[in-house]
């Protein structure tokens, strides 16, 4: 057993580095699901948005060999489902958390349909910097092998945290996310800003799924995400709507769905199913504790349906 | 007070002979347009497949075929239209009482699990107890598994679509490991099962349809909770939580309990047709019963806009449509993930049309 010499150092640390390395579609996921819902819709469909970018930075990836042409063509994909959400929630009387269900269908659907010839091949993934250098032990380099996309998000959310503060374009999405009403009397066009700020949380998602497929676990098949869209719409609430503590939660969650491999790769496997669940335990417990029926939670923006 | 839908309903008119004319003009309404969607979304798809380069009349024509045209596929079709019957009414109860279950699956797993525990342990029984224990574990199981997604909705304000998938991916896990582990039958070498319920207590088939009595329980179950839904004071107080817990609360009613209620209900359902799956497809629990019927069930009851007895021809039609899945990929070489292509492209299409409703001028009922 490699990591026996370390002991529970080595879970430790398998831990730290799944959270950097499983964080980053979280992350991805919840900060575009975060944009989306500070304009005051909640797209349940990023499940098949993720799925949707796996699939299509994969194909890409093999046949062009360039990834990161096949990252701008997830985020493309996730940005034409993001579109469609958008446009059908803007009819009237459609129930966005309804449209979600349906977009997480399609989305699925056609990422197996069209992924079908990608599930053999092996294509072209993400380069990956090496941050451990400095230490002698297999695991702790391993630990911190980091993808360029995980620094890109984190700056995305140090960007979109002040861009909701000091840009005219955040305080539209704000505006519009909490009161629809006051938006119409200054004058913006609630649905169009709500379907640009789905576009652009479609697009974050697709790239985030992209990660999924050309970095971490690396390869294209059907079971590929199990739920890690869902749970980003969750964590998003957790988060209060604030771009940084999506970072914070993504990285919690990460961890927790690191804890069942590295347990297992120290000889506990008793428990292989229980321990692959933590996230999802984990999710609803956090749901538990933050949601209350008695009072609005903090920061939800005043139109978003899910918390009402 | 016959009629339900408070917002879609007219000023008051008369109960007379328009009446009756208005009856069917809100009935036409609320089947034409979705029946016109999935037209929409069959268009869509057979442009999908003309993009991909097939034949989209041949694909059509196939899907007919897999699923109606013969007497074996359209058995094929009744048996999957069992579970799917009992997967829809998981979501369409709750939704009477305007929560949004999508967490069936998981309800269905552990019901099958439960189902299939009681069955092994009461071998030696007579068989209509037997069947009658499993049953009830399975009812029982997912009536508490949806239940409790209700309750986290309505003491803690949880969402219930969230919290419900959620759930549905922990059963699994649940699922995984006790099948794997514990509960685990040492003779299944190469797929992890249960002990198998012996042959004499599975479900048999209805006289001379050759389809097992699951498919004649979800029908009665339909027609039950239609029963319950539109004609019994309680199904209408369900129905006044959905419309308006406000006014629930008012009229004070007890809303907490009837959301309960609602959920339990339909998760008593969805546990059922893990029981029916173990107790008459696969005689033991094992991966077999992760077949998405719980998924699908979720379109089935947005189809037929959660109304219990249009779940009935909506889960033959999707039964079909999967069943047909087979010959598509044998004959077209097309994935076996194109009815999920077509059932997301329905989903779609039902959701857009519901804001078509109350905008044709022939549906709309005449007052005097």
């Amino acid at each position: 057993m490699e990591t026996s010499g370390l002991g529970w150092w080595g879970v430790l640390i398998a831990v730290i580095g799944g959270a950097i390395r499983i964080s980053t579609p979280f992350l991805f996921v919840s900060l575009g699901e975060c944009l989306t819902e500070k304009s005051g819709r909640i797209n349940l469909g990023l499940e098949g948005t993720l799925v949707m970018g796996a699939m299509a930075a994969y194909g890409v990836s093999y046949m062009t060999g360039n990834p990161w042409l096949g990252v701008l063509v997830a985020g493309l994909a996730g940005l034409c489902l993001g579109i469609l959400h958008g446009a059908v929630c803007g009819l009237p009387r459609v129930n966005d958390i309804a449209v979600g269900i349906g977009l997480m269908m399609l989305g699925t659907g056609f990422a197996f349909f069209l992924g079908k010839p990608f599930v053999q091949p092996k294509a072209p993934t993400l380069p990956a910097f090496q941050l451990g250098l400095w230490s002698d032990s297999p695991q702790i380099q391993a630990a911190l092998q980091i993808n360029v996309l995980f620094p890109t998000g984190i700056a995305l959310a140090l960007a979109m945290h002040w861009a909701f503060r000091n840009t005219r374009f955040g305080l539209i999405v704000r505006v519009v996310g909490d009161s629809a009403d006051a938006a119409r009397a200054m004058g913006y066009p609630v649905n169009s800003v709500r379907t640009l700020t789905t576009a652009l949380g479609g697009f974050l998602a697709g790239v985030g799924g992209s990660f999924l497929s050309l970095y971490y676990p690396g390869s294209w098949n059907e079971g590929l995400s199990s739920g890690q869209g869902l749970m980003a719409v969750a964590l998003v609430i957790f988060a209060r709507w604030r771009p940084l503590h999506c970072f914070l939660a993504a990285l919690l969650f990460g961890g927790a769905s690191a804890l069942g491999p590295a347990l297992q790769s120290v000889g506990i496997s008793a428990g292989y199913y229980l321990f692959n669940a933590a996230p999802y335990v984990l999710t609803l417990i956090i749901m538990i504790a933050t949601c209350s029926t008695r009072r609005t939670l903090a920061g939800a923006p005043g139109e978003l349906s899910v918390v009402r | 007070m016959s009629s339900a839908k408070s917002d879609a309903l007219p000023p008051a008119y008369d109960v007379d002979a328009s009446a009756t004319v208005n009856e069917i003009r809100r009935f036409a309404e609320s089947l034409l347009i979705p029946v016109g969607a999935l037209a929409a979304a069959l268009l869509l798809f057979g442009a999908f497949m003309a993009l991909i380069g097939k034949n989209p009349l041949e694909v059509f024509i196939l899907i007919y075929k897999g699923g109606f045209g013969s007497s074996f596929s359209w058995q094929n079709t009744l048996q999957r239209a069992a579970p799917l019957i009992l997967t829809a009414l998981c979501v369409a109860l709750p939704a009477q009482a305007g929560l949004v279950m999508i967490g069936g699956e998981g309800a269905l797993v552990l019901g099958g699990l439960g189902a299939a525990v009681a069955g092994s342990a009461l071998s030696g029984a007579p068989a209509a107890v037997a069947l009658a224990a499993m049953a009830l574990t399975a009812m029982l199981v997912g009536a508490v598994w949806i239940a409790g997604c209700g309750a986290l909705r309505h003491y803690r304000g949880v969402n219930e679509t969230i919290s419900s998938l959620l759930m549905a991916y922990i059963a699994i896990a649940l699922f995984n490991h006790l099948v794997e582990g514990p509960l685990r039958d040492p003779r299944s070498l190469n797929k992890p099962s249960t002990l198998p319920i012996p042959d004499t207590h599975m479900l048999g088939t209805i006289p001379g349809l050759d389809v097992h009595w699951g498919l004649a329980i979800g029908v009665l179950a339909c027609l039950i909770l239609q029963i319950w839904v539109r004609r019994t004071v309680q199904g209408f107080a369900v129905r006044i939580v959905g419309g308006n817990v406000r006014a629930a609360r008012l009229a004070g009613l007890p809303v907490g309990v009837l959301i309960l209620i609602a959920c339990a209900l339909g998760g008593a359902m969805a546990g059922l047709a893990g029981m029916v799956e173990v107790a008459a497809v696969h005689g033991s629990a094992n991966a077999s019963l992760m077949a998405g019927y719980g998924y699908t069930g979720i379109l089935v009851a947005f189809i037929a806009r959660h109304n219990p007895m249009a779940i009935v021809p909506v889960a033959l039609l999707l039964g079909g449509i999967n069943a047909s899945g087979g010959m598509l990929q044998r004959r077209l070489d097309l994935p076996d993930a194109t009815a999920l292509v077509l059932q997301g492209m329905a989903f779609m299409m039902v959701l857009a049309s519901e804001s078509l409703y109350g905008r044709f001028k022939i549906f709309q009922p005449k007052g005097p």
